[in-house]
């Protein structure tokens, strides 16, 4: 690991929660204002969180808070995986796991809707994964390799190969970040048809990690679509971070405008997309390389 | 940090005519936007600060309010609102009527109004928080736990066994109610 890794990685770790929280204060009040109401202070989220850590530690069973932090770890594990460099595609790989284990959380309380949350949450992995998946494939087509570094110090943004390949990221990023419209499994809005479904068994401290990885996940999302813009230039780190505020935005105008959908609108939707936008531009890049 | 600065409150309809819960989420709309203090209005207890309960409580949901109310987490404020969760307001001769929201669970703020109006259900949930952060001191010393239904039940009532009491003409609740 470079010197440059090591440091993002501490940066990654201490910083993740507070830019994160930072980030989902701004959505708050960006979706406020769309409602036409002054919305909270920006630092809601982490009132929210340090609550949740303040609150009694209750627990259906006892295996629910050890496979929470486990969903933590993962999570956090598959961020510093990314900042620091490393190969993208173990990235995804822990990524997938961290979700497993919330899954299995969900599932260990044996309630009604924490089964119907995990059960929806499978299928959300369903649709998205094998986007992101052909993600990690396309940067390797376009770039020469899965290594993060390596794509970082390409001379061309990765965008411009695969422009498609956003597009589908992006898409993945409103299941990915559980903004509606297909927030069918847990949502990040107080209110969800069943009853928080995946997270609806945990309290306290314990939803309080689930919450945390869900900052930490949030960080290494909007790393992978700067991923998309960085260049060797230092100056391509400013497109990035315009990149992801315009695709912060759109994500806020889309968790407003549209209703959640049923889970076969949103596999059909989300495989087409993967079909066409990520398909296409696979088969153009392996005819290009 | 104080807690107040995150209370999420769970909102239950008991024996309700419905009034009460239309200003409940009237609260909610832009005109109100209780938002702005951090208020979320969750569906689910074990993420639930405030338990905010509207109507009587009957033979029939009894048992629901008081899970609701043990599946909360620590620290916890409980609001009557509405005058029929007060103490059961026109409701209250009713044959199927316990009382107000007090006969199952302990509550800490009673707003009373018929309907109540949002601008007084804001100022209950103001002065439950404050009520929420004392509870939080506590809990932080080690002082304090919230009781259990079950406890506040025997505490009432005497023996746990019996705890609820039957739903039957106000003359024998206020018999009870002193026992």
């Amino acid at each position: 690991m470079t010197v440059y890794g090591t440091v993002a990685v501490i940066i990654y770790l201490l910083c993740s929660p507070f830019i994160a929280c930072f980030m989902s204060g701004v959505d708050r009040v960006v979706t406020a204002r769309m409602q036409g109401r002054r919305g909270p202070s920006v630092l809601q989220p982490w009132y929210d969180l340090a609550k949740l850590f303040a609150k009694e530690s209750t627990s259906v069973n006892n295996i629910q808070k050890i496979l929470v932090m486990a969903h933590c770890f993962f999570a956090i594990f598959s961020g510093a995986v990314f900042f620091a460099g490393g190969d993208i595609l173990l990235v995804f790989f822990s990524l997938t796991m961290a979700e497993v284990f919330l899954i299995l959380a969900a599932y260990s309380v044996n309630a009604a809707y924490s089964g119907m949350g995990a059960q929806r949450e499978l299928l959300q992995m369903m649709a998205y994964e094998p986007m992101i998946l052909l993600t990690a494939v396309g940067f390797y087509l376009s770039v020469g390799s899965f290594r993060v570094e390596d794509i970082m110090s390409a001379s061309l943004p990765a965008v411009v190969k695969m422009p498609g390949f956003f597009i589908g990221f992006c898409f993945m990023l409103v299941i990915k970040l559980r903004k509606s419209p297909f927030d069918l499994s847990t949502s990040h809005h107080a209110h969800q048809e069943v009853i928080k479904g995946l997270t609806g068994d945990l309290s306290g401290p314990a939803y309080g990690f689930s919450e945390l990885a869900e900052l930490y996940e949030e960080v290494l999302m909007l790393g992978i679509v700067g991923l998309f813009f960085i260049t060797s230039d230092p100056r391509s780190f400013l497109a990035a971070a315009v990149a992801i505020v315009i695709v912060m935005f759109c994500m806020s105008l889309i968790d407003n405008i549209f209703p959640r959908v049923k889970w076969e609108t949103l596999l059909k939707a989300a495989w087409v997309v993967t079909f066409f936008a990520g398909g296409a531009n696979l088969v153009i890049l392996s005819f290009i390389s | 940090m104080k807690i107040s600065k995150s209370p999420w409150l769970l909102h239950y309809d008991g024996s309700s005519c419905n009034g009460c819960d239309i200003e409940v989420l009237a609260a909610t709309t832009p005109r109100f936007d209780v938002e702005r203090f951090g208020i979320i209005n969750t569906g689910n207890p074990r993420h639930a600060d405030i338990f905010l309960c509207t109507g009587g409580v009957n033979s029939q949901n009894q048992d629901v309010v008081r899970q609701i109310y043990d599946q909360m987490p620590d620290p916890k404020v409980v609001l009557a609102c509405g005058i029929c969760a007060c103490d059961g307001g026109i409701f209250k001769d009713c044959y199927n009527i316990l009382g107000g929201t007090d006969t199952v669970i302990p509550v800490d703020v009673y707003v009373p109004g018929c309907a109540v109006r949002p601008e007084a259900l804001i100022d209950g949930v103001v002065k439950a928080l404050k009520i929420l952060d004392e509870k939080a001191e506590k809990m932080k010393k080690g002082e304090y736990r919230s009781l259990t239904s079950d406890e506040y039940a025997e505490k009432l009532y005497g023996d746990p066994q019996e705890a609820v009491p039957e739903a039957s003409a106000s003359g024998d609740k206020e018999e009870k109610n002193a026992g």
